[in-house]
């Protein structure tokens, strides 16, 4: 199972972005579908690498093509209709487009490992969740249904799930929102993968269960030393758990930051919008900041930079030139690490 | 019903809301009348005494036997005055959208009464009942599914004028329904255009067109933009507050998200299981919640400010919500609450301003169903 030899396990890498090489790394990739109304260009040009014990965030909204990327990573885009045109998805190193499928197959599940949003749809409905969760041991590992249960149970443990024992043999619908959303986690930690994929999976759940849930993979997250990467759109989720965030728009990073700088300088008028929208303490009674518009259609993405159409500060270069994704700096040309904005007014944008 | 009677649970007292003034109507004229009466701002428009409602499970085919009830609400008593906007919290399951339902009369309560302008319209049949549907509409949550996919935008908001026709003549209906997309920010000539033409938060603008084609007075939202974007639920909810000064509006604002909750209403009520936990002005039980419940709930909100992450106490409950067919004795909180004590097993605590708060002018003295209410502030607990 082995074949690729574990990264160096140090305490402080996590806390350090630069050190150790990226776990995933995703180059240039171009996913479209094709569909009755032309091709739709859901991801249009997106990089990112994650690293172990670290967690990247990508934000954005419905259509900005962020859960596309996470499926095209995974190897599960549906395709026909979707196809990836263009780009590299690196793990550890490997590009995992050019391997065969059953290269892949053993890739998914047992290193890279996805949590769904909804945890009802994603489980199967007439098995019970100690045979689901059993289903990694014995596939991957071959282990005997009898010892692939005992796991199972070790694993619903592991997330907390009270009198693991005595509901290992019962069926999703037994399960309250919360606890099938630890099933969903249990599955996907079940292997001890180095990289989990969440796609919005607190999207469903109240917030004191999302809390919970959020506390819950946070702490296996370190425990394990994995790499997460978050999808979601929510604002204060991000901000709780993330080191670095990338803010997608239209099937293309606009801006990329830690997440401290993010919420203090954004260097992008999206992400400026984002953060302006969420309702504030001394903005009661007033009307909220709203970015005007609409997200764009992605089978007819503007021309230039996509939010040229809602945006406060375009000008003509923005309805021409697509703005690449460029190192932002200090007023005074000083390095700011790990920061990106795909706009050309990014200065004005975070300088003011 | 005969269930109904075995329990003596005490009423809630909420001193802070005005007695009733139910007003006297013999017959369904004078109902009317009294119903079409403006209300000054300010003043109650909808009261609310404890309301009940249970969905009975039956076993059988046959012979139905009841042999328990879901008690989705279970007594509940609150206000609503002219021109402001009441906000509800809760998790799901809470009864919230079962509130909605009632107070629309789309579900006939157990038990209480909902008093409309001094009528009690769980009571109320016929015209007056009409009467009282004109001025209370909604606003539902999935725009995708509560607009019809075979009407056009003209059909659906213009369909309110079939059964109310004295609000509009028939041959006045086109422009009334033009006017009403350009009040709520769309194309006047998208009339013809059917729903799927339109994106999540221009469909909730149809939504809201259609809420307020016959001039309601109180307008109901059920989760009105969760469906919707980070950046369109702020048009959204732009455009409900510019309409509220418009038309005058009262809200039931019902939400989950806390942070627009607190943005959009005047005052706020937390529910849990069937029951009001705490309510008061937004500042009183954001910023000094007495409820256990309310603070957790509130420290669990994530806060989009990462500085705030390492100092910030949370309280992380445990377990999840129990079964409304089977709520805990006493207090409902009791089961996930960290303060938990032999009385709250025992007792139900009722909805009134705390005893130890009791006179004095500090804000934490508002209405809080717990036995041991204490000011704890979580929001900016940092």
């Amino acid at each position: 199972m082995t074949l690729i030899d574990e990264a160096p396990m140090s305490p402080y890498q996590g806390d350090d972005p630069d050190s150790g090489e990226p776990l995933l790394e995703v180059r240039d990739l171009h996913v479209e579908f094709h569909t009755r109304d032309g091709v739709a260009k859901a991801v249009n040009g997106v990089n990112y690498s994650v690293k172990a014990g670290e967690t990247l965030a990508v934000l954005g909204e419905s259509g900005s093509g962020k859960s596309v990327t996470a499926q095209a990573i995974m190897g599960i885009l549906d395709m026909p209709p979707g196809r990836i045109t263009k780009g590299e998805i690196l793990f550890r190193g490997q590009d995992m487009l050019k391997m065969s499928d059953e290269e892949r197959r053993k890739l998914r599940g047992a290193r890279i490992a996805m949590i769904f949003q909804d945890a009802l749809s994603s489980l199967n409905p007439v098995y019970s969740v100690g045979y689901q969760l059993g289903e990694m041991f014995r596939v991957h590992l071959g282990l005997s249904k009898k010892d692939a249960k005992a796991k199972a149970i070790e694993m619903m443990d592991r997330v907390k799930i009270p009198a693991a024992a005595a509901r290992v043999n019962d069926y999703p619908h037994q399960f309250s929102g919360g606890m099938r959303q630890r099933i969903m986690i249990a599955m996907a930690l079940s292997l001890e993968p180095d990289l989990i994929i969440a796609d919005e999976p607190t999207t469903a759940l109240d917030v004191t269960v999302q809390a919970q849930v959020m506390d819950l993979l946070a702490e296996l997250q370190r425990e394990y030393h994995m790499g997460l990467m978050l999808i979601t759109h929510d604002l204060g989720v991000v901000a709780d758990v993330a080191d670095k965030i990338a803010v997608m728009y239209a099937g293309r990073i606009v801006e990329r930051a830690p997440v401290h700088e993010l919420y203090k300088r954004p260097a992008h008028p999206y992400t400026k919008g984002l953060l302006d929208s969420i309702p504030r303490l001394d903005q009661k009674g007033q009307e909220l900041y709203a970015i005007k518009g609409l997200p764009p259609n992605l089978t007819r993405i503007p021309s230039g930079c996509a939010f040229n159409p809602r945006c406060p500060m375009a000008q003509d270069i923005c309805r021409t030139d697509i703005p690449a994704l460029q190192p932002v700096t200090e007023r005074d040309g000083g390095e700011l690490v790990g920061r990106g904005s795909a706009c050309h007014f990014w200065k004005e944008t975070i300088h003011g | 019903m005969a269930e109904l009677s075995k329990q003596n649970e005490p009423v809630d007292a909420t001193p802070s809301v005005s007695e009733v003034d139910v007003a006297d109507a013999h017959t369904e004229a004078e109902a009317v009348a009294a119903i079409e009466a403006p209300v000054e701002r300010g003043e109650p428009i909808l009261q609310v005494r404890g309301l009940v409602k249970h969905f009975p499970l039956t076993q059988g085919i046959l012979f139905k036997r009841q042999i328990g009830a879901v008690k989705a609400v279970d007594g509940i008593s609150f206000d609503l005055h002219q021109g402001e906007t009441l906000g509800i919290v809760g998790e799901s399951g809470c009864g919230k959208s079962t509130v909605a339902k009632l107070l629309m009369n789309l579900e006939r309560a157990t038990a209480g009464e909902i008093f409309y302008k001094g009528q009690d319209i769980t009571k109320l049949s016929g015209r007056a009942l009409k009467a009282v549907r004109r001025n209370i509409q909604m606003v539902f949550q999935d725009p995708y599914t509560s607009l019809n996919p075979r009407m056009t935008v003209g059909d659906i908001i213009g369909e309110p004028f079939e059964i109310h026709p004295e609000v509009a003549p028939k041959g006045d209906r086109r422009r009334k329904v033009q006017d009403l997309l350009d009040v709520v920010g769309l194309n006047p000539e998208y009339i013809n255009r059917y729903p799927h033409q339109f994106s999540g938060g221009q469909r909730q603008r149809i939504g809201i067109a259609r809420g307020l084609a016959l001039n309601p007075e109180i307008i109901i939202c059920d989760e009105p933009v969760s469906a919707l974007d980070v950046s369109v639920q702020a048009q959204v909810i732009n455009l409900m507050e510019k309409l509220q000064d418009e038309f005058n509006l009262s809200y039931l604002f019902i939400a989950h998200d806390l942070s627009i909750v607190r943005h959009i209403s005047d005052r706020v009520g937390v529910m849990y299981l069937g029951k009001m936990a705490e309510i008061g002005t937004d500042q009183q039980i954001y910023d000094h919640p007495t409820h256990p419940y309310t603070q957790a709930l509130l420290s669990a909100v994530p806060v989009p400010d990462p500085d705030a992450r390492e100092g910030r106490e949370r309280i992380i409950l445990t377990g999840d919500v129990p079964s409304p067919a089977n709520p805990p004795s006493g207090c409902r909180f009791r089961t996930r609450c960290w303060k938990a004590q032999d009385q709250c097993a025992e007792e139900v605590p009722l909805l009134a301003i705390p005893e130890r708060f009791q006179g004095e002018d500090t804000p934490a003295a508002h209405e809080s169903a717990c036995h041991f209410a204490e000011e704890k502030d979580v929001v900016h607990a940092a």
